[in-house]
């Protein structure tokens, strides 16, 4: 597998960028991962939902869909697709060190 | 930048839902999510039955019914008995539930909250009498067929 180096780190990572161990992620990673996708600032909204995103993870194994993102947090999907344009699903989790969510919904 | 971040798609798709049962309507929108989640320009067109999913009374009691449904393995002798509809829905609604899918309303408001853009055939709308307050806020208009295509022109059209 691929390594890439982020915040000055050797990162795994799959075949289309994302985190192949969310374990080597940390939180000074963050706001380089999100200006690589072209979202230049994380506000406290974004702050929001990637805590959320590692903390499901973590309990559940797997990357939580925007549906369960917004029922969790309360963040409408709307705001959602303003905090990560376009593909919101996968560049939060990219963002947050975590693989592509797999749920369709 | 990950190759899939890289270029903002120009991809459209455009769904006609015919069909107001609760299985067509729902794989509908499961396909019509996953476009706007993907940066996809999303064109609902909803025609002939199709068109319960946003007419407000019916919308969140769309039914699935296993008569001339071999899939569900029930002999249509049994599924024409009353209240084995309700029973499939009630069944179909819980497993969809399980796999984390809204109710039909909460499901297309989430679409549209995305960016989808829902349209109504002007032909089933004339035939069945309706009125714009019977439709969801979320439809943005009444389409003739070929505005609808117009609409279409350049991306995928999906019919269900």
């Amino acid at each position: 597998m691929a390594t890439e180096l982020i915040a000055g780190r050797e990162i795994t990572v799959d075949e289309e960028g994302f985190f192949a161990d969310p374990s080597q992620w940390s939180e000074d990673m963050a706001e380089e991962l999100a200006k690589a996708i072209g979202i230049d600032e994380l506000t406290e909204d974004h702050w929001k939902v990637i805590r959320f995103l590692r903390k499901d993870f973590e309990e559940t194994g797997e990357t939580a869909t925007i549906r369960r993102v917004s029922t969790m947090t309360g963040i409408s999907t709307k705001q959602l697709y303003q905090l990560f344009p376009k593909k919101p699903a996968k560049k939060m989790a990219y963002i947050a060190g975590l693989p592509k969510p797999t749920g369709c919904v | 930048m990950p190759p899939i971040f890289e270029e903002e798609t120009d991809r459209k798709i455009s769904i006609i839902v015919s069909k107001g049962t609760l299985d067509w309507v729902t794989a509908a929108f499961v396909i019509g999510n996953a476009a706007v989640s993907e940066g996809i320009e999303l064109h609902v067109f909803f025609t002939f039955y199709g068109m319960d999913a946003v007419i407000k009374k019916k919308m969140d009691h769309l039914k699935v019914t296993p008569v001339a449904n071999p899939s569900m393995g029930m002999p249509n002798l049994v599924g024409v008995l009353p209240g084995v509809t309700a029973m499939a829905t009630a069944m179909m609604k819980k497993q969809m539930a399980e796999q984390g899918v809204p109710p039909t309303k909460e499901f297309i408001q989430m679409v549209a909250d995305a960016g989808a853009h829902l349209h109504v055939c002007r032909m089933t709308f004339d035939m069945f009498g309706l009125t714009k307050d019977d439709l969801y806020e979320e439809v943005e208009d009444v389409l003739s067929a070929s505005d609808f295509l117009e609409l279409a022109e350049g991306g995928q059209i999906i019919f269900i």
